[in-house]
């Protein structure tokens, strides 16, 4: 018998031990709402699919009698346009902050203590602050998101940015580059994919953020939709609409994955 | 085509001599092969030659001008990893010291300076070997071909002087005497001062035509921190190459220089 560390699973193997926990989730599920619907078919902690379908139905596909939009639509559509607008001021005032203290030293000696200090506030914590400063309107979840991630990408930036092989900075310097010019053509395209890497690490704090921004202020939105639903106890919109958010994330995350790996070929390229 | 002089240059780094007491001076179109055991400073000696580190004590001229204190573009230099760009392609790397000098806002050229900037750098992806290879990026390079693409990207910029930091070191001996090849030539060609460091005797003797190796002439071990390497021997070669029997004789005699007084 191999050690264990040395036994690969087949293809096949793969597939089925991958769908597992899945499977043992879903199960664990119907089995426990089974139970509780045949004591009390009332219940609404964990209600039947046939419930939970009617839900999707209502909630997606079926026109609101008093707004007559669809509300997973609407809402889908407030959340990722809030997320995108943060992830993005996020990115690029990260990346440019992230770069200048990695690559300048003087940057470094004004910033690198003062973003340190800033990531140890708990973005949570600042929100009523935001919501007086900017009102309860869009601007001060966008600015939540912004806030909330901002340090991280500038530190692991920076971080990255001081990582580059010194070498490369005096080979740049040997051909005549400028500071500016550095940044242009060697640091920053080796950092946009980096940039990439940062930010889907970062996803899951921004949508942490807009929820829960959502859930305190808002008239639309999923975080909004989950928290409004949480008074009723309809678990069979909450669920799905977990599921959705979730689904939204894991796909966001995929097409940043794809964009870097075919935008920045040269980073795999020869590693076959 | 630049004279070097070195006048009693000093490198320490806190209480750590490294080099002590060097001087010598290096005629143009001199190839000065440096060698010497594991950190006896002969990187450290390179960086400063750069304009990477500065000396402790001493001064370094070239042409009769101190050196500037950052690396520029009359000083090339082929490292022995991280020469090259990994995420631009052969020929792009080649272009990069072009494009730096012609545009300065934006480091891009465009137009027909862009196809000027194209074919030197394919003319001197050529002279090194690797003009079928000007659209693949580094990582699908051998090692030999990087560094070949290293010495391409360095002397587009027609340096002054060129300085190599055990560029071959990582070479097997087959693609090594090749890459020499290559070196010469355009060393011929170019008429630039040449400093390459190396922990290879054979290839010192081959490519120099003046070998100055650095040792510590303290070695017990209370010694180690105060006193640094300097120049233990210094040998014109004169091509073609000598008889290794020569070599060895010299190499037994250190030659007592005028800068270990
Ligand atoms: N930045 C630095 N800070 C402190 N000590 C340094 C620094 N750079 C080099 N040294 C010391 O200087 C000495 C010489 O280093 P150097 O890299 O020049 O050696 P070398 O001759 O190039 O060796 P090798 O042949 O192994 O490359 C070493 O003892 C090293 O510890
Ligand atoms: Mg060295």
């Amino acid at each position: 018998m191999r050690r264990l560390i040395n036994q690969q699973p087949s293809v096949l193997n793969s597939l089925l031990l991958a769908a597992l926990p899945f499977a043992l989730v879903l199960l664990a599920y119907a089995v426990a709402s089974e139970a509780r619907l045949s004591i009390n078919p009332d219940d609404k902690l964990l209600p039947d699919w046939s419930t939970i379908e009617a839900a999707i139905i209502r909630m997606g596909f079926v026109a609101d009698l008093r707004t007559g939009n669809f509300l997973l639509l609407e809402d889908t559509m407030a959340s990722l346009q809030r997320l995108a607008i943060g992830v993005a001021v996020a990115t690029v005032i990260g990346g440019l902050i992230g770069i200048l203290q990695g690559l300048i030293p003087y940057a470094r000696a004004m910033l690198a203590n003062f973003t340190s200090v800033v990531a140890m506030v708990p973005p949570l914590a600042i929100l009523p602050i935001l919501f007086i400063t900017f009102g309860l309107g869009e601007l001060s979840k966008v600015v939540l998101i912004v806030v909330g991630i901002v340090p991280f990408i500038v530190r692991d930036l920076a971080l990255r940015t001081s990582e580059l092989p010194h070498e490369e900075l005096i080979k740049a310097q040997t051909l005549g580059a400028s500071t500016w010019q550095i940044i242009l053509r060697v640091v920053l395209p080796q950092m946009l994919p980096r940039l990439i890497d940062s930010v889907r690490l970062s996803l899951g704090a921004a949508w942490l953020y807009l929820i829960a921004a959502e859930a305190i202020a808002a008239e639309n939105g999923l975080g909004y939709r989950i928290f409004l639903m949480r008074r009723y106890l309809a678990m069979d919109v909450i669920l799905p609409y977990v599921f959705w958010i979730t689904f939204l994330a894991f796909t966001l995350d995929f097409i940043l994955r794809v964009f870097q790996r075919v935008t920045f070929r040269w980073m795999y390229r020869g590693q076959a | 085509m630049s004279s070097v002089s070195v006048e009693n240059v000093w490198k320490t780094y806190g209480r750590q001599t490294v080099l002590e007491r060097v001087s010598f001076e290096v005629a143009p179109k001199s190839f000065v092969a440096l060698v010497g055991p594991s950190g006896c400073g002969k990187s450290t000696f390179l960086r400063m030659l750069l304009g990477d580190e500065v000396p402790s004590k001493g001064r370094i001229l070239i042409d009769g001008e101190p050196l500037m204190a950052e690396p520029s573009p009359e000083r090339g230099v082929v490292f022995q990893k991280y020469s090259v760009f990994p995420h631009l392609t052969c020929l792009q790397n080649v272009m990069l010291g072009l494009e730096f000098a012609g545009a300065p806002r934006l480091g891009i050229l465009f137009g027909r300076k862009r196809r000027e900037a194209k074919e030197i750098s394919r003319d001197m992806l050529q002279c090194v070997g690797l003009g079928a290879a000007e659209n693949k990026y580094p990582s699908e390079l051998s090692g030999g071909m990087q560094q070949r693409l290293a010495i391409a990207q360095a002397l587009v910029k027609k340096p002054k002087i060129l300085l190599l930091d055990e560029p071959f070191g990582a070479l097997d001996p087959g693609i090594r005497a090749g890459v020499h090849e290559v070196l010469l030539r355009l060393w011929h060609e170019t008429g630039m001062t040449v400093f390459m460091v190396t922990h290879d005797l054979s290839e010192a003797f081959k490519l120099g035509t003046r070998v100055i190796a650095f040792d510590r002439r303290r070695t017990r071990p209370e010694e180690a921190e105060a006193y640094g390497a300097t120049i233990t021997f210094d040998l014109p070669v004169h091509h073609p190459i000598p008889k290794p029997a020569d070599v060895v004789l010299k190499e037994v005699q250190p030659i007592e220089l005028k800068a270990a007084v």
